[in-house]
């Protein structure tokens, strides 16, 4: 595991994205902050329309407009503010110094281009270099993410590679030109677990050599125990928890996190016992949310929960906890 | 599970090839060996779990179970009597009593039908209920799945994706099934609503006795819900055994890879972990001997001639393989 260094690469402050649909306004990210240092993998979790990946969608400035609009917020990418880049600028930030990595490696390769242009197409947009240097740059990057073959593969085309090794070249592209971040939108998902193994593997190895620093954005609790240094917990658009990733799996302070925890089946368990359910369903995004978002699925929800919006509060060792009333026992994991 | 309990369903040696047509004379080039040679039984009020890798053959499996598509050989056994040679109007009977709960519960609910009809849809297929017993029967099975009475005239898109996989199961339960087949029926749910459907699916099974094959790819559900479980790679059952004896002692390879590759929600764990090089062969061009040997790292020469068969190394475990793990 790679230690964290000092200073933040990117900062998100108070990131609100909203989508101004017929039905109203859906408040998809409402006021999260964060933020990523070199070589540290920040994970963020949280279940299907908690606003996870429209973050990671507004860092890269691709919320499509209208419907979607960034309300408000900074994203600071070495100090300077990417909100205020023009469509040129973030184009050349784009791929080259943050880049991406999407769920689904089926849909997002082009079908009619080979392999080799389209990781090509990163290198001729971002750096001058010659026929033979490019070709010779894809070659090195299909052999780093471990493509056999790499010399007959370069010229073959998506539909002719397995889903791992689709994912693999979506991999090779966000690393075209040594990004200082890459987001990895639930990277792993589509995956069967011995591909997904295979991909995470060459994650950590290409992130401790690189240093770049990884923003992962999953579902899966293994899979962020397994990668991240930090986690930050997403529920309803918002960050309710943020901690290292050992405080967060021991002592997590959120009744939601705790919920998320005890309603997985687990391969460690010794013997099955009933799991515990979250009882309810996520809320309606269309609907403005008074007092803490959790509060009518959460068994120690209080007054106060349901009137104020909780803030978050720092509770020692950088363990932020949105709610009124923080889990203060430590559970055995 | 008691070795007394009845025995529901019986396959020996269950194959489904899919032929795959090229030109236009559309002539049969080759075939897919989605299910090549399964067996096994599953007894009452037991959950077998069948896990694989996806293109393992596990769904064709279930398909083939339901009869929603014929076997290209091998028996099926219900309750001692062979089924998979019935024809239409004789397999009828039989629907009653193995029902099913698919993965998708966007596209397995009918969205022009009211949720109270498709609950009683196999009602009216099978039973000759007066409309006011069958509307009773409603409201028991939505009450019985945690849905409310007032939701029965909703249209599915109504629902959210939790509550129309208890519409589905409320459907597969309405006439009172001895098997359910459940394909995936939590892999589309999030992980707190999932944990409200496996508990149901556990609950329902305290209170009636029914049994399930619950195929799945994710070990964790599989192994908090089933007693046994079936190992599925390219087409064949590589190894079963109950429960904790297949994840104490797992005897295959490819069963010991795929436990070891579960990420475990614990950042303090050390796992060692088998990571497979390469991906799963093609069903069309399968390896010779072992269909395992080519991301095998215990293999031999052997395992490239020779097909292993299924063999019991202790009580209840099978495994396939000629070298045996933990044995």
């Amino acid at each position: 595991m790679s230690q964290t260094t000092g200073k933040p690469i990117l900062e998100v402050n108070d990131l609100r994205t909203y989508f101004y649909t017929r039905d109203g306004v859906v408040r998809s990210v409402d006021g999260v902050s964060f933020s990523v240092s070199e070589g540290e993998t920040l994970a963020i979790v949280g279940e299907s329309g908690c606003g996870k990946s429209v973050t990671s969608l507004s860092i890269l400035r691709l919320i499509a407009s209208p419907p979607g609009k960034i309300v408000s917020g900074s994203i600071r990418f070495h100090g300077e503010d990417l909100l205020g880049f023009s469509d040129e600028q973030m184009r050349d930030i784009r791929g080259d110094k943050i880049s991406m990595i999407f769920q689904e490696p089926m849909t997002s390769l082009n079908p009619v281009l080979t392999i080799g242009r389209q990781i090509g197409e990163v290198l001729e947009l971002h750096r001058q270099y010659t026929k033979e240097e490019v070709r010779r740059r894809i070659l090195e990057l299909l052999k780093m993410v471990n493509i056999p073959e790499p010399e007959s593969r370069i010229d073959e085309y998506p539909h002719q590679l397995s889903g791992g090794m689709r994912q693999r070249i979506m991999i090779a592209m966000a690393l075209a030109c040594d990004p200082e971040i890459l987001i990895a939108d639930e990277p792993t998902t589509a995956l069967d677990v011995t591909i997904q193994a295979q991909i995470l593997n060459l994650m950590r190895e290409l992130r401790d050599r690189t240093r770049a620093a990884i923003i992962l954005i999953t579902h899966d609790l293994g899979v962020v125990a397994e990668m991240a240094q930090r986690v930050v917990v997403m529920y309803a658009g918002r960050k309710v928890e943020e901690a290292n990733v050992f405080d967060l799996f021991e002592k997590p302070m959120h009744p939601y996190t705790l919920g998320l925890l005890n309603s997985m089946p687990r391969l460690d368990d010794a013997a099955s016992k009933r799991l515990v359910e979250i009882p309810g369903m996520v809320p309606s995004m269309r609907t403005e949310i008074v007092g803490c978002a959790f509060a009518p699925r959460c068994s120690s929800a209080s007054e106060r929960c349901t009137q104020e919006s909780p803030v978050l509060k720092d509770h020692g060792n950088e363990h932020w906890v949105a709610c009124w009333n923080p889990v203060l026992v430590k559970v055995n994991v | 599970m008691s070795k007394t309990a009845n025995k529901l369903l019986e396959l020996k040696n269950l194959c489904k090839h899919y032929p795959i047509r090229k030109g236009i004379l559309s002539r049969i080039s080759g075939y897919v060996h989605a299910v090549d040679g399964v067996s096994f039984s599953i007894y009452e009020g037991e959950t077998l779990g069948l896990v694989g890798e996806s293109g393992c053959g596990k769904s064709s499996v279930g398909r083939t179970i339901l009869r929603l598509m014929d076997p290209s050989a091998g028996e099926i056994y219900w309750k001692g009597e062979r089924i998979d040679q019935l024809t239409r109007s004789q397999i009828r009977p039989y629907r009653k009593e193995i029902q099913a709960v698919f993965q998708d519960p966007y596209s397995s609910l009918n969205p022009r039908m009211r949720a109270a009809d498709i609950v009683s849809e196999p009602l009216r297929n099978f039973e000759k209920l007066s409309q006011a017993k069958g509307r009773e029967r409603v409201r028991e099975l939505f009450a019985l799945v945690g849905l409310r009475p007032d939701q029965m005239l909703r249209y599915p898109h109504e629902f959210s994706g939790g509550q129309r996989q208890r519409l589905g199961i409320a459907r597969a339960l309405s006439v009172k099934p001895k098997l359910i087949m459940c394909d995936e029926p939590v892999s589309a749910l999030d992980v707190s609503v999932q944990a409200q459907v496996i508990n149901l699916l556990g609950d329902l099974q305290k209170e009636f006795g029914v049994s399930y094959l619950f195929i799945a790819h994710d070990l964790a559900v599989v192994k908090h819900i089933s007693h046994r479980i079936a190992v599925m790679y390219l087409g064949r059952i590589v190894e079963l055994a109950e429960t904790a004896e297949l994840f104490n002692r797992p005897s295959h390879p490819y069963t010991e890879a795929l436990l070891s590759a579960v990420p475990i929600p614990d950042p303090k764990h050390q796992r060692k972990q088998i990571v497979l090089g390469g991906d799963v062969p093609s069903p069309i061009n399968r390896p010779s001997g072992c269909h395992f040997h080519t991301r095998c790292i215990y293999a031999q020469e052997r395992c490239k001639v020779e097909e292993p068969k299924l063999e019991e190394t202790s009580p209840g475990h099978f495994v396939a393989c000629h070298f045996k793990l933990n044995t």
